[in-house]
């Protein structure tokens, strides 16, 4: 997402400090997503009150709170709905959202689908650790076929949904995704995903340390390749971005998979907004469109 | 007893039952008469069978009546259905090459056009509608100017050719008439006055407008399907974005996040869609961001019978979402408050920081009514309480650090800044939270800062209770019957009144517009000089008879209760009371004897 950003002078790590620390358990990978956000952010220079953090429930749902920008910490999968409202009615705001692989593909699947199709301007990072972990440790959609949790102790039968597929079949117009052990890659991803005009859809390898025992530091690490480094690769492809979202075993893409910038957002598309955001509109209607309102119905 | 008129235009849907109506409403609103249309319909596309009524007099009319004055039978149907119900002096006009008339009461003129003769079907599909509008404008004693007016707005942009051909056919009804039918004794009245002609959709929608509403979302449902329809023909005259959106949960959530930016924010559904939203509406109270959300009933449970009325979902707005929460609950009287309520409502969400909510009804929404242009004020007066917006508004500026989004004050309300301001950075919750939005939730949680946050919010209760009147009784204090009804039903109860009056029974009336906060007290002060009381709904289970009951201990002496998806006729009311008062029952279900 990039709507005339405003850029602040001298913004540290530390001005992006929440009020609390965070209360994941040691070594989950929320705490990279956590560090790059704020470093993608220092690096933007983007003024903090012009930001706004917006999740829905789950462990990296408490994200907000340990961010000093503005915050919502919304409902269980409905933070894409909140941030699209908040987004049209101020579309000057930097909006991100945050959340897990179960509060983006399962409860919220529907508006996770809409909003890629919509184009809304923002950045939406999931952490995404194929386990439910705030509720201790169940099957989530992205869980692999045969893994076993107190929710499938004998072993999902269920396919996971793949989300970068999922999200350019939707139509999302930046595709990315990152891998909270790359810390400097994950940190480009996200200041992209900023800075792209529309939706930007960023899936992040998050390992939860004390619920997946299957997908850890460990098994991602001799795994994931970076789409940067294969010069070959064309990120304005759609169909490539396609192809290389079905890999998945011993070579895991992580990077871009896939931009395009031609397709207006969805505040950019409406004219209501052409005289800027709706918050600073006069709230009055003036007289004589209200008599025209009303001399339609005489 | 009122003078009215009432015509009754039915057929298939699709045949064309909407044009005529809108003909004849245009032209009693240019006469300076008020009028109310009821469409009786159901849910389908094509077929089945739909009654408009439209009744007009000089004095408002506030309900469809009891009596149809004129028929105008679109197919056979629609003759054999209603027919048998018109009294001496009522008359029919119909086709009479394709529908047979059954047995008409004495006194009924049964008036039949030769369609055929009299126009050329082959050309003009809808010609026996257009000979019956003629026909009917000449018995009513309304000259052909109106009628020719009203039929070149509506086919000008079909071009002359057409207009010609309209004009036509009505000027061959019109005089077939003359020459044929008895005109009607009394001809249709005539003032000065000039109304607007809307429904209860467009008043809400035209009343967010005015209360400077500038988001607007929805998912289609019946009935309330026309406030979007409203906002968004209009969204870019009035500046506001509307959206429609993938379902209910992702309309409240967006409405909240646009009222969570700065705007006033509001959305309509009905009680499935509302059911969907209820989750939504604690996130609304708890984070204190306020919102507007519309429920337009229809008679459930579930998907139940989506083109009916009903007044069945008062529990589900006093329970919806769980936890305790201040809340406001209104509903409209008829469909000129649809428009003021909306404001209102606007002003006392913004101030308490809390979900308003609507509880309108089928009836009001997708009825008709002329509302005087005086009534629709576009000026209401906006009140957005303690907001600290980006518009530099005087409560924002430096804080060092120290804001508190949910400070701890008396009235339970907190300076609101909205994203965007400086200084003023913190995270809301739906987690339960300290003064500075931090949770309290998990690791933290902490009794004594739960209490304090409780008692914060509900302390807005007592506030929103001084900000809101109590309700008033009308008619006289010593009636043999008191009525008390909520919501839509006051017209068709004061018609009720009158009628008793007039029979030699007093009746006064206790209507009910704002359900949350009630004001008991108030009510209990009223009803203990009742001689007889009686609640009227529009449900089974008496919802409103049961939550006067469970805040005030108030039992009254009787029900009027109807839910079979048909809003109350005056003298199912009247006959009601009248067995009520003669002491052969207490709860009377009144039998809706047309079959729509």
């Amino acid at each position: 997402m990039a709507t005339s950003v405003q850029r602040a002078s001298q913004l540290s790590m530390a001005d992006l400090k929440g009020k609390v620390d965070p209360d994941w358990c040691p070594g989950c990978g929320d705490f990279g997503v956590l560090a790059a956000v704020q470093k993608a952010l220092v690096e933007l220079s983007i003024p903090n009150h012009n930001v706004v953090t917006i999740s829905g429930i789950g462990c990296s749902s408490n994200f907000p709170g340990y961010m000093n920008t503005y915050g919502m910490h919304t409902l269980h999968g409905r933070a894409l709905a909140v941030a699209t409202g908040l987004k049209l009615a101020n579309h000057e705001l930097t909006v991100l959202v945050t959340g897990g692989d179960g509060d983006g593909f399962g409860i919220g699947g529907n508006h996770f689908v809409h909003s890629m199709r919509r184009n809304v301007d923002l950045l939406y990072i999931v952490m995404d650790n194929q386990i439910y972990g705030l509720t201790t440790g169940q099957t989530s959609p992205t869980s692999r076929v045969g893994m076993k949790t107190k929710s499938m102790p004998f072993g999902n039968i269920e396919a996971p949904i793949n989300p970068i597929s999922l999200a350019l079949a939707a139509g999302a117009t930046y595709v990315a995704r990152g891998y909270s052990g790359e810390q400097k890659h994950l940190t480009e991803l996200i200041k992209q995903g900023i800075e792209h005009p529309g939706f930007s859809f960023l899936d992040v390898f998050s390992p939860c340390v004390t619920y997946n025992h299957d997908n850890t530091y460990q098994w991602f690490r001799p795994r994931v390749k970076k789409l940067e480094d294969d010069a070959a690769y064309d990120a304005a492809v759609w169909t490539a971005a396609m192809e290389k979202s079905l890999l998945w075993g011993d070579e895991i893409p992580i990077g871009k998979f896939f931009e395009r910038t031609d397709v207006p957002t969805l505040h950019g598309a409406e004219p209501v907004l052409n005289e800027g955001p709706l918050v600073h509109l006069d709230p009055n209607v003036p007289p004589n469109v209200g008599r025209s309102f009303i001399e339609e119905l005489m | 007893m009122k003078q009215t008129f009432a015509i009754g235009i039915g057929g298939a849907a699709g045949q064309g039952v909407a044009t005529p109506g809108d003909i004849f409403a245009k032209i009693f609103s240019r006469r300076g008469l008020h009028l109310n249309a009821y469409n009786a319909y159901q849910s389908i596309i094509r077929g089945g069978h739909t009654l408009l009524t439209i009744r007009s007099g000089t004095e408002k009319v506030t309900n469809m009546g009891d009596r149809i004055d004129l028929l105008i039978p679109l197919n056979q149907d629609t003759m054999d259905r209603h027919l048998r119900l018109l009294t001496a002096g009522a008359a029919c006009i119909y086709n009479s090459d394709t529908i047979k008339p059954g047995t008409a009461a004495s006194g009924v003129q049964l008036c039949p056009l030769p369609v055929s003769e009299l126009a050329d079907i082959t050309r003009n599909k809808v010609a026996q509608n257009t000979l019956a509008v003629g026909a009917a404008l000449h018995m009513i004693g309304i000259g052909f100017q109106a009628l020719e007016e009203v039929l070149r707005e509506q086919f000008k942009k079909k071009g002359d050719a057409v207009v010609g051909e309209n004009v036509g056919v009505a000027r061959a009804g019109y005089d077939y008439a003359a020459a044929h039918f008895t005109d009607f004794p009394n001809p249709m009245p005539k003032t000065e006055n000039r109304y607007a002609i809307m429904s209860g959709n467009i008043a809400m929608a035209m009343g967010g407008a005015a209360a400077g509403v500038k988001f607007y979302c929805a998912y289609p449902m019946s009935p309330s399907t026309g406030v979007l329809h409203w906002m968004a023909a209009h969204a870019r005259k009035a500046g506001i974005m509307v959206r429609q959106v993938e379902d209910e949960i992702g309309v409240i959530n967006m409405t909240i996040g646009a009222a969570h930016a700065g705007v006033r924010a509001m959305c309509a559904t009905s009680g499935g869609g509302f059911a969907l939203m209820s989750e939504g509406l604690g996130m609304s109270a708890m984070i204190e961001t306020p919102v507007v959300v519309i429920n337009c009933q229809r008679a459930g449970p579930s998907t139940g019978v989506p083109t009916k009325t009903e007044q069945g979902d008062l529990w589900q707005m006093l329970g919806a979402a769980f936890g305790d929460y201040p809340r406001v609950i209104a509903a409209p009287l008829e469909i000129g408050d649809c428009f003021k309520l909306i404001p209102e409502i606007f002003n006392l969400a913004d101030r308490f920081q809390c979900p308003g909510l609507v509880l309108c009804d089928l009836l009001l929404s997708e009825g008709r009514l002329s509302v005087h242009p005086k009534d629709l004020d576009f000026s209401p007066g906006i009140d957005r309480g303690e907001l600290i917006s980006t518009n530099g508004s005087p409560a924002a500026g430096t804080t060092n650090g120290g804001y508190k989004r949910y400070k701890i004050t008396d009235s339970g309300i907190s300076p609101r800044a909205v994203p965007g301001v400086p200084g003023h950075i913190h995270t809301v919750a739906t987690d339960e939270h300290m003064e500075d939005g931090v949770l309290i939730s998990d690791e933290f949680t902490n009794p004594i800062k739960r209490r304090a946050m409780m008692e914060k919010r509900m302390r807005k209760v007592a506030g929103i209770e001084a900000a809101v009147p109590p309700p008033t009784l009308s008619g006289p204090r010593d009636a043999d019957v008191t009525l008390i009804g909520w919501g839509s039903t006051k017209g068709v109860i004061e018609e009720a009144c009158e009628i008793l009056n007039d029979e030699g029974i007093s009746a006064n009336q206790l209507q009910i517009r704002w359900l949350v906060p009630l004001h008991g007290d108030a009510i209990l002060e009223i009803l203990k000089d009742s001689r007889h009381t009686i609640i009227v709904e529009n449900n089974y289970s008496g919802q409103f008879a049961r939550y006067l009951r469970s805040e005030t201990s108030f039992v009254p002496n009787g029900h009027i209760r109807k839910y079979d998806g048909e809003p109350f006729m005056p003298h199912h009311i009247v006959e009601a009371v009248k067995e009520q008062l003669a002491g052969h029952t207490k709860l009377s279900v009144p039998m809706h004897e047309i079959m729509v």
